[in-house]
């Protein structure tokens, strides 16, 4: 008697990653140079698209059998765009602030020829005795990838290249177990909610299992609306199956038949490869009916968000996703209870979910190891703004700002001096150099007046006005207010003519006390997040930087230079190199001329916009362009 | 006056309608199907919102209070070539703003407004989460890094060079 072999998960799972194994294989273990280009938008707005042409001519004019692909975001964003080149005989090496002409050397020198390029590189994927590899950076000792091992080297459009890496086992092994005994592994590894609330993500989803009504939905939130941050964004764009996973396996443990991903209107990149990415799932059977045959049946629709910050909240985005503005609504009941439809709705942030099939592939026990008591795992960055390594940054839970800026961010350019770090969007605040030691994780940073938040992190040099850091959160902040509660509507609009007139000189000193009390008013008043942390850039900045407010109330003056009203440039005539004209030339409304006959610039203030492009333009060996504040420092007569 | 309109406006209803027959008539339908008309028209004339409003049996009020709700709606035509200003934190820490400026000083037109030969519309974007480009402006939908006042000029530059090498090639044609 002959028996059939049973078809199994397990077995159905194994024949597709086989195959994809097999093209993995193909592409790396074959005897011809593969090269690879980050064409995330960060890439591209460095230009990478060009140079992902500029090598496709250059390998055609030589006939070279040599595939090139695109790639994700690495994280590296300060060398953008970066190409990597695998060629045997060689480490696979990473090549920093391409462009076209680089790229065709490199094509031509390298992939033809013999030489590497070494002028060019920026590390090596593996460690050798040539080139030093990037987990030999100094960086590397405070890294620790999780979500983003895959950004940057797998292309996200191919849905062989995540499967060969390890993906969709997790979702395999997660159809052969009781959906309580995955959301009991969640709830055991400490993970909590990467959106910035920090809630714990396995308490949420077993509220929701709980919850009673059909059908459940579960939402990934990729409404991504801080200013400063673009954790979401990446991910999306480098790896979105792996969130694709994440959200399958949080359908199959609360018992959900849909899920959404709710990706924003700005970000189309994000949308266009979460939708591509989609359409895989689908063709292999890991989402739509029955899938791999466990008899569990979900989908997923992509939905574009149509820009609103408020959104980004869950009650305002299920409304949204309703066909109606995004206004938030009243909790309890939370969405896990009572959401879409008036149905029970998960709704975890991009992170979260990406964080999931590494729990159920190591274990609970293996993610609680990392990070500290109270939070666990890793944290996501967005490094921006004076910063040397602008970039994405994953690092454990309980690291340093310190360490973050300084050592993985390797500090600040031009040797100016370090202000402070804005961290948590308009949520968040703004900590100068005192909080630098303090370790980052859920709850630290409340009692120094910020949050974690998401993970962006903008850092601020000696150069930025801290009264105008908070006047462009407040504008922000007002301008996306959906205008349901009184305080937060009015209340944001006040603030910010307060906080105009300051940076305009034209404010009064008990301003500051008025500042003060409708930050109360709109913290206590409002009912969604936006509102009650609405003040927060204010209060920080004023808590730790008054002296700033002061000196722009009462002397008129801009301590930081920033403040266009509270500015004005000024050439030194005895430093101006008077056969120069670079200032002349570079004048964007030429209020710059010379001297009749002593031949030193003059800038007309009258005419001048404050743009700052002739500062940059005088050489930095004569120096002769200066800011003054305020504007009457300026010699009357030059 | 409203009939002039609709009469002269044909065309936005039957596109507005065949793009309405790929959706259910559902009110969750509404916000892709507004991001559809607008892609295909540009904007979202009254004609289409009442269509939208029709089809979908919804009140005209509710189409529209989506519409001015969201940022990406736009109710006036837009120009030729899209720049987008990036006001991000980072972006504006590294002079957003004064990109801004340059803008509005070379086009003549503030944020949300065209010029008047329809060649150029300016609006702000919140971020655009390309903030190690600080500071960005999004030209026809590229991102372009580090875009200061002479980079503007710059752009603005390229733009004439390609407008006038297309009257040659029409020149060509013709």
């Amino acid at each position: 008697m002959q028996i059939a072999e049973k078809v199994t998960i397990a077995s159905t799972f194994e024949e597709i990653r086989h195959h994809a194994e097999l093209h993995w294989q193909q592409l790396w273990n074959s005897a011809n140079p593969l090269v690879m280009v980050g064409t995330a938008t960060c890439g591209r707005a460095a230009g990478a698209l060009e140079v992902v042409q500029a090598i496709r001519e250059e390998i055609e004019k030589h006939e070279l059998v040599c595939p090139v692909i695109e790639v994700g975001c690495m994280g590296h964003c300060y060398a953008e765009p970066i190409v990597m080149i695998s060629k045997p005989g060689h480490p696979p090496i990473c090549y920093g602030r391409v462009n076209p002409v680089i790229a065709e050397r490199l094509v031509k020198e390298f992939v033809l020829g013999d030489d590497p390029c070494l002028e060019f590189v920026l590390g090596a994927l593996e460690e050798n005795t040539l080139i030093p590899s990037f987990a030999e950076f100094p960086r590397a000792q405070y890294e620790k990838k999780i979500i983003l091992k895959n950004c940057g080297q797998i292309d996200p459009t191919n849905i062989d290249h995540y499967i060969a890496t390890g993906g969709y086992s997790a979702l395999a092994k997660v159809l052969e177990m009781p959906p309580e005994e995955v959301i009991g592994e969640v709830k055991e590894s400490g993970l909590r909610g990467r959106g910035g609330a920090g809630f714990l993500t396995g308490e949420k989803w077993k509220i929701c299992r709980k919850a009673l009504g059909r059908p459940k939905f579960v939402i990934c939130n990729a409404d991504e609306g801080d200013p400063g941050a673009f954790m979401d964004r990446v991910i999306l764009e480098s790896d979105p199956h792996s969130v694709i996973e994440g959200l399958i396996i949080a359908g199959y443990a609360v018992g959900a038949r849909y899920g959404y991903i709710y990706c924003r209107a700005e970000k189309p990149l994000a949308a266009e490869r979460a939708g591509i990415a989609l359409h895989q799932a689908q063709k292999l059977n890991l989402l739509g009916r029955n899938i791999l045959g466990s008899g569990f049946s979900f989908d997923i629709r992509l939905f574009r968000g149509a820009g609103a910050f408020v959104c980004g909240e869950e009650t305002a985005l299920i409304a949204s996703l309703e066909g109606k503005p995004g206004i938030p609504y009243h909790r309890p009941p939370y969405p896990a209870i009572k959401g879409l439809k008036g149905k029970p709705t998960l709704v975890n942030n991009v992170k979260t979910l990406a964080y999931i099939r590494h729990i159920v592939k190591n274990g609970a026990k293996w993610f609680a190891s990392i990070g500290t008591e109270r939070s666990k795992g890793t944290a996501v960055f967005a490094l921006a703004g004076k910063v040397v390594n602008t970039g994405l940054v994953e690092v454990p839970i309980g690291t340093s700002l310190r360490q973050v800026i300084f050592d993985v961010g390797s500090g600040i350019p031009k040797g100016k001096r370090f202000k402070a770090v804005q961290i948590g969007g308009p949520s968040g605040g703004c900590l100068p150099e005192f909080a630098l030691d303090l370790p980052i994780d859920f709850d630290s940073l409340s009692d120094a007046g910020a949050m974690m938040g998401s993970g962006g992190m903008v850092v601020l040099d000696e150069d930025d006005c801290m009264v105008e850091m908070a006047r462009y959160f407040l504008e922000f902040t007002q301008r996306e207010s959906c205008g349901n509660c009184t305080f937060c509507r009015l209340g944001t609009k006040q603030m910010l003519e307060v906080l105009t007139d300051i940076t305009k000189g034209r404010a009064k000193p008990e301003d500051i006390d008025t500042l003060q009390q409708l930050a109360q008013d709109i913290k206590t008043d409002s009912l969604c997040g936006l509102g009650r942390t609405a003040p927060n850039p204010v209060l920080t900045t004023l808590r730790y930087f008054k002296d700033e407010y002061e000196a722009h109330i009462k002397e008129k003056r801009c301590p930081a230079l920033m403040c266009p009203d509270l500015t004005a440039y000024y050439i030194i005539p005895e430093k101006c190199e008077r056969s120069c004209d670079a200032c002349v030339g570079t004048c964007t409304v030429e209020a710059i001329t010379s001297h009749p006959r002593k031949r030193y610039k003059i800038i007309d203030q009258e005419k001048c916009v404050k743009c700052g492009t002739c500062l940059n333009a005088c050489p930095p060996e004569y120096h002769a362009v200066i800011k003054l504040s305020p504007p009457s420092e300026v010699p009357g007569k030059q | 006056m409203t009939t002039v309109v609709v009469e002269k406006d044909t065309q936005v209803n039957q596109e507005t309608k065949r793009i309405l027959k790929r959706f259910a008539r559902k009110r969750d339908n509404l916000i892709p199907i507004l991001q559809e008309v607008q892609g295909r028209l540009g904007y979202l004339p009254r004609e289409a919102m009442l269509e939208i409003a029709n089809y979908l049996d919804v009140p005209e009020m509710d189409v529209y209070s989506v519409v001015t709700f969201y940022n990406q709606f736009r109710l006036n035509p837009p120009g030729r070539h899209s720049i987008r200003v990036c006001l991000g934190t980072a972006c504006h820490m590294k002079g957003g703003y004064i990109t801004l400026d340059a803008w509005k000083r070379r086009l003549g037109i503030g944020p949300g407004e065209t010029t008047a030969d329809r060649e150029f519309d300016l609006d702000t974007v919140a971020c655009v989460g390309c903030c190690t480009m600080a500071p960005v402006t999004v030209v026809d939908g590229k991102p372009e890094a580090k875009v200061e006042p002479t980079r503007v000029d710059g752009l603005l530059l390229s733009f004439g060079h390609e407008s006038q090498k297309e009257l040659k090639e029409n020149h060509a044609n013709s």
